[in-house]
């Protein structure tokens, strides 16, 4: 099949679906019709793509319009295979999740013919084989999934958030154009397979690297150009947050790896080290601000901040041992990037879904109001469980593999012969370990205040369970977690072929292996089986749990005079979400947040309460984004008096500034 | 016959530079507009010599466009406009006209190295030509500068399109398509800029346009 009909499909049934959706609306049931036409839509672009895929042919089309000379240059590789698979399955599973939950928006013809342009859009990008195609898809991308961010207008933070969101799409926008030009070079060569061919000075290569690093970075969430992630994606109705965050950012990593392994070339040696160091980074303080969140979708929103900073990594690792000739060992972190992309994809997606569903359910995403959901909420609750054990990657879930294999990856660094390398890789092991760690104590957070306990609110005791629909995708979401933890052989053989486009060999096959057994290199280093612990937890526990039954639970129980800690049954009693935070907040936050409480306590005779107050300070954006921002103001300022002047000033500037120039022609030439 | 015929160019290219001059030098609402006919009738006669030397018949039609315009019909409308108006009295020029006359000759010069330096390789005559023409546009930029009365800003406007079609005629085979749109071009804002000076009139009882200036929100 071309790639052009590929292509056809999807811009024309988005485009249509799009366009019916304002009618649609009038309907009781028409944005469930109409999500349900996206689900069908996308899962017929999945299948197409998973066709490609398994043929291991890659499809190019030049359709005749585009930029003069060039057209639209399309394609469908491995690469872009795997993550339209990516993109269309979690955008199948945000469809089915709303059909349930889109009937309950308030302005669903806010929402939905962008919705539509927006899975257009991340479909695009994919298979553009120009930068001209590849901008505007990009460009389509960002500006349909703003419309979605300010959706709810009315409210200041949301327009905020948007605000900031177009500045920093833009920003990032800005250095792909820079980036692409110079990679196109003053022929203007803009297919890739120009690009390819051409041979860069390795100064012009790091450039045009710097940039496409800067403006992919600003979409996926690199620290420090993730401002913006966190207000947009909480701003963004429950089921666009997931799109935005577990696929959206999946789309700026497709960017970053198009680039940086396929157009590029080989890498210079220095390009892994700080990919791997911003990952690093990115992720331990993408999880620390997830851990001081108090807000649920802003800290699932920084968790993707983490994640990123851990495929960020994988993919540094990947460049590192390209750069150093071990593509053996490129090849596992490769894949071990890809991998956890489409993880944070499911799991991502299913707790944004969780999210919305507690937000429909108790009209607040404030961990505070919530608690005790699970009594509820049961089946939700059971969803979000596992996606959390899924995102904290605790086995036998699928973010343990990705992770394990991250880290696999980082145990090989001591055959690199680049000391600096050396050096950096293990240091980002460590902060990858505590990230995770982190990101562990994030979902015990979100999990134990939300949804144990008791209810801290009237909002948490009216709770209702979420519609079937919603149900029917969290569920699919869960069982394609645990899928793809216990037999990760399938997953990894399935993305083989992009990681060989990525690193020029993929990992070993693994489906000549038993029992699902996932080695990375050989046995000796390392072997997991999801499919063993599985079972070995499902019968350890059962086993724990007919030793307490038989042994404990029948031994006679005295009322305690403490009562477990609850002697108390007012849910103020608990730990808050704040407090939950509070240690990690006294040990990382002083450093690194600026983080410091503040007691007052009545004096003694009073019976005025107490006050605890936390104050936080976001240190990039204080020294990073204000100075920028005032700056501007400032030129702003400056040049406003410009814009009210008579007709003669006018004709006076625009005369002055062409005889400044012919001057400068007269003497120049 | 090749000298003549390059003098003679360059004879009525370098005219419409002086009378452009002249032009600027006029503080008479009245006689700037007979010096402006004069300056589109030297048009006429420059692109009249130059579609006979290079045997373009459709330069003809832009000379007759331009004689019969702007020689005659425009500056005879603004004449009575001026006449209806009763402002035929000093032009308020900012600045002195001797120095605006000094910054004139600066802005010949700087074209006249600017042209030299740029198209090195092109004939003699389509340089020189060039030269004049981004010369008169220059200063028909200066006088719409230098000026605050409407009508002169008007005739600042036309002079520097004489100067573009001076610098089309040049240029050889350019379309008669392209010169028919320009000179639309000039006969619709000469028309948009008429109704315009009336408005201004009917309004402020002034042609004056920095009396518009006070009605513009903001600081000035």
């Amino acid at each position: 099949m071309n790639v052009a009909y590929h292509a056809g499909f999807i811009a024309g049934s988005f485009i249509l679906l799009a366009a019916i959706s304002v009618p649609l609306t009038r309907f009781r049931n028409g944005s469930s019709v109409l999500y349900a036409l996206a689900a069908v839509v996308s899962g017929l672009a999945m299948l197409s793509s998973m066709a490609a895929l398994s043929r291991g042919v890659s499809l190019q089309a030049v359709l005749p319009f585009g930029l003069p000379g060039t057209g639209m240059r399309l394609e469908l590789d491995a690469l872009s295979a795997v993550f339209s698979i990516i993109v269309n399955l979690a955008a199948i599973l945000a469809s089915i999740y709303a059909v349930g939950y889109g009937r309950f928006d308030p302005a669903p013809r806010r929402v939905l013919p962008f919705y539509c342009l927006f899975l257009l859009g991340m479909n695009l990008v994919l298979i553009a084989d120009d930068a001209f195609t590849f901008l505007l898809s990009w460009e389509f991308m960002s500006l349909s999934s703003w419309a979605l961010v300010v959706s709810r207008h009315e409210e200041k933070e949301n327009r905020d958030a948007g605000f900031l969101y177009l500045v920093m799409a833009s920003f990032g926008t800005l250095a792909l154009l820079f980036g692409f030009g110079i990679l196109a070079g003053e022929s203007g060569s803009y297919a890739f397979d120009l690009i390819r061919e051409r041979q860069l000075t390795p100064f012009a290569a790091s450039i045009a690297f710097l940039l496409v690093l800067i403006g992919t970075g600003s979409k996926a969430g690199l620290v420090p150009l993730h401002v913006w992630l966190p207000p947009a994606h909480a701003a963004a109705p429950s089921h666009v947050s997931a799109l935005m965050s577990g696929v959206m950012t999946k789309v700026a990593v497709y960017g970053f790896i198009r680039v940086a392994f396929d157009l590029l070339g080989s890498p210079a040696w220095w390009w892994g080290t700080l990919v791997l160091v911003l990952g690093g980074v990115t992720a331990l303080l993408g999880a620390l601000f997830a851990l001081m969140q108090d807000d649920l979708k802003k800290l699932l929103a920084y968790s993707s901040v983490e994640n990123i900073g851990i495929v960020f990594v994988g993919l540094g690792l990947a460049l590192a041992f390209e750069a150093n000739g071990m593509n053996a060992a490129a090849a596992i972190a490769a894949t071990a990037a890809i991998f956890h992309a489409f993880n944070h994809s499911l799991f991502k997606s299913l707790l944004f879904f969780g999210a919305g569903a507690v937000q429909h359910a108790t009209g607040t995403r404030d961990l505070g109001q919530l608690g005790a959901l699970i009594q509820k909420m049961p089946a939700t609750a059971v969803a979000f469980l596992i996606g959390s054990v899924a995102i904290s990657s605790l086995p036998p879930l699928n973010g343990f593999v990705s992770e394990w294999l991250t880290l696999q990856a980082i145990l090989l660094s001591p055959e690199l012969k680049d000391w600096g390398l050396k050096f950096a890789i293990p240091a980002t092991g460590a902060l990858l370990a505590l990230s995770a760690a982190l990101a562990g104590a994030v979902f015990v957070k979100a999990f134990g205040v939300g949804f144990l306990g008791r209810a801290r609110s009237h909002a948490a005791i009216e709770a209702h369970e979420t519609d079937r629909f919603s149900l029917a995708a969290m569920g699919a979401a869960a069982m394609l977690c645990v899928l793809a933890g216990i037999v990760p052989g399938l997953f990894v053989d399935g993305f083989a072929p992009a990681v060989a486009l990525m690193t020029g060999a993929p990992m070993p096959d693994q489906s000549r292996l038993p029992w699902f057994t996932l080695v990375p290199m050989d046995v000796n280093r390392g072997s997991y089986n999801g499919l063993l612990l599985l079972l070995f937890i499902l019968f350890t526990a059962y086993g724990a749990v007919i030793v307490i039954h038989q042994f404990v639970s029948n031994a006679i129980r005295r009322a305690p005079p403490w009562d477990c800690g609850y002697p108390d049954s007012r849910p103020q009693t608990q730990y808050t979400a704040s407090s939950f935070a509070q240690p990690i907040r006294r040990v990382y936050g002083t450093l690194l947040l600026r983080a410091r409480d503040f007691v007052t306590m009545p004096p003694p005779g009073h019976v005025r309460a107490a006050t605890f107050r936390v104050e936080m300070r976001d240190l990039i954006w204080e020294k990073l984004y204000l100075p920028v921002s005032g700056s501007v103001l400032y030129a702003a300022e400056k040049l406003h008096p410009l814009q009210f002047q008579t007709i003669r000033r006018y004709l006076s500037l625009v005369f002055g500034l062409l005889v400044f120039l012919l001057t400068v022609l007269a003497i120049w030439l | 016959m090749r000298g003549i015929v390059f003098d003679i160019a360059h004879l009525l290219a370098g005219s419409l530079v002086l009378v452009s001059l002249i032009q600027l030098y006029q503080d008479r609402l009245t006689s700037l507009l007979r010096v402006f006919a004069i300056h589109a009738i030297v048009l006429a006669l420059s692109v009249g010599w130059q579609a006979y030397i290079q045997g373009a018949p459709h330069l003809f039609a832009t000379a007759l466009l331009a004689l019969g315009f702007k020689g005659i019909a425009i500056p005879l409308v603004l004449h009575r406009i001026v006449l209806r108006l009763g402002i035929h009295r000093e032009i308020e020029t900012v600045g002195g006209i001797g120095i605006t006359m000094l910054a004139a000759v600066a802005l010949i010069a700087l074209s006249m190295v600017v042209i030299f330096k740029v198209t090195p390789g092109a004939s003699t005559l389509a340089r020189e030509d060039l030269a004049f023409a981004l010369a008169v546009i220059l200063i028909g930029l200066l006088m719409m500068v230098t000026r605050r009365n409407a009508v002169s800003q008007v005739v600042g406007f036309m002079s520097l399109e004489n100067g573009l079609i001076l610098a089309a005629a040049g240029a050889k085979g350019m379309p008669l398509v392209v010169e028919i749109s320009v000179a639309f071009s000039i006969l619709i804002a000469f028309i948009v800029i008429g109704i315009f000076l009336f408005r201004i009139r009917e309004r402020f009882d002034s042609v004056d346009v920095s009396t518009l200036d006070r009605f513009r929100g903001g600081r000035q």
